[in-house]
């Protein structure tokens, strides 16, 4: 890997992420709706630890909190982990196929889900539906595609 | 905190800090905020410059859709305007039949009440404000508009559209403001059934766009298609708003609660413009000028323009 500026487009992708997860959407749809952002954060953190770091998770998880309005430091603690759990485990993950990088992304989609979800209950924002872990699946799914259009992005330079 | 994207070729191991120096660093700085942001000022501050800082990210956001609804409000026919100006003319008359008497009901209402002077009109003034972003957190029921501490929102001011309460402002940032609606649940409001003046709180019931009443037993007199309005009670609403109409009622067993769930009259996920209202709290179905604890005890007023005290306080 030989890129020289891959922080300008790291953030350009972490940007186009978060605001595809703030579009206006359908009620059936937000179901649905995988959180683009996280999915940005870890392709970064697997495929070039060193350039976004724990810094784009934590940054990320703050823009987050700044525009869903939700308790400020929730997200940014929820993507720290996920963040810091695919840079030590980067290796591991990059050597496999597609299909496992999924099972992986799927698992810490939904680590960063249960975290929200006890930040939540902690702060008394306890009331929970089953469909709030729908979009780890989906996200899961849509892997390969972030990494076919990301990679392509980065690896054609 | 380490540079975004330095040093590329140092090993990621071994070099000062460690990710995991960095992630602990992250924890404690994210748990703080967490605290702060719920029982500091400072964190409040923070909030605040933040809100001003993804504001041009949450209108860029919205602008295709208010691209596309600019484009077809310019591109309706002629027809269609005629025949929505018909519309309006037709609603027009009907409001203005139905507030014909609404003067001299006024009057007599303060005279039953020994209030010579007549009251003041309860909403002070109104503000009309842009809805930006809607929240798309499925549990979470939140608007946030375009207007802001510049424009004069505060906390705790009244949401409305044409047909009813939709919401309080929870927090404001310096040029938008973050809206709760009725039907998020963590969100209450008193209310009252027009039909007998029974008395309870609506809470939201999340993504499903309804509220619930929880507090009502078994035997309680209410039924569907009761229209239930705002109470005064709580000091953050007027009285007599329209907020909700009951759709449903269960009555499982003498012992539990009925369950009851209404449908907020508020167009809660069709609005594109909400009004902001200020009332004047001389008029007695203000809300209470202190709201969330006990209600002061009301200054000593001239005997011209006594305030009396509602009938639910």
């Amino acid at each position: 890997m030989s890129e020289r500026h891959p922080r300008l487009l790291i953030l350009t992708t972490a940007i186009i992420g978060l605001v595809l997860m703030l579009v206006p959407l359908p009620h059936w749809a937000t179901v649905f709706w995988p959180a683009f952002l996280v999915l940005v954060v870890l392709y970064w953190s697997i495929m070039m630890p060193r350039a976004g770091g724990m810094t784009l998770g934590f940054g990320s998880g703050l823009a987050l909190d700044a525009c869903q309005g939700s308790l400020l430091g929730e997200h940014a603690l929820a993507l720290s982990f996920v963040t810091y759990l695919a840079i030590r485990l980067h290796l591991l993950v990059r050597a496999k196929p597609l299909f496992e990088q999924s099972l992986f992304v799927f698992a810490a989609l939904m680590a960063y889900e249960a975290l929200l979800w006890v930040i939540d209950g902690w702060t008394g924002y306890a009331l929970s539906t089953p469909t709030r872990w729908v979009p780890t699946l989906t996200g899961g799914l849509i892997w390969p595609l972030v990494v076919g259009l990301l990679g392509r992005f980065h690896l054609a330079r | 905190m380490a540079v975004f994207g330095s040093d590329l070729d140092r090993p990621l191991y071994g070099r000062a800090p460690s990710p995991g120096l960095r992630f602990t660093v992250c924890v404690i700085l994210s748990i703080a905020l967490m605290y702060y942001d719920r029982h500091g000022q400072l964190v409040q501050r923070l909030r605040f410059a933040l809100d001003a800082a993804v504001y041009p990210l949450q209108v860029a956001v919205g602008s295709p859709s208010r691209a596309w609804h600019w484009l077809t409000d310019n591109l309706q026919t002629r027809a269609a305007l005629q025949a929505e100006n018909l519309q309006l003319q037709t609603q027009l008359r009907q409001l203005e039949l139905r507030s014909m008497r609404q003067a001299a009901l006024e009057q007599e209402n303060a005279q039953l009440r020994e209030l010579r002077a007549s009251l003041p009109p309860l909403i002070q003034h109104w503000q009309l404000a842009q809805i930006i972003a809607v929240q798309t957190d499925p549990l979470r029921q939140l608007i946030v508009i375009d207007k802001g501490t510049h424009d004069g929102v505060r906390p705790h001011q009244v949401v409305v559209d044409a047909h009813g309460i939709l919401g309080q402002v929870e927090r404001v940032g310096p040029l938008s403001a973050e809206i709760i609606l009725v039907t998020d649940p963590e969100h209450a409001i008193p209310v009252q059934v027009t039909r007998n003046s029974l008395r309870t709180i609506a809470i939201g019931g999340g993504s499903d766009g309804e509220l619930v009443l929880p507090y009502l037993a078994s035997n309680a007199d209410i039924r569907s298609g009761d229209l239930l309005v705002s109470s005064g009670l709580g000091g953050v609403f007027p009285a007599g708003f329209p907020v909700a109409r009951v759709i449903g009622v269960r009555r499982e067993s003498a012992q539990l609660p009925a369950q009851v769930r209404a449908a907020p009259v508020a167009s809660v996920d069709r609005d594109r413009e909400v009004i902001l209202l200020t009332f004047s709290a001389d008029n007695p179905a203000a809300p209470a000028p202190n709201p969330p604890i006990a209600p002061a005890p009301r200054p000593k007023a001239k005997s011209t323009a006594k305030p009396i005290p509602s009938d639910d306080e």
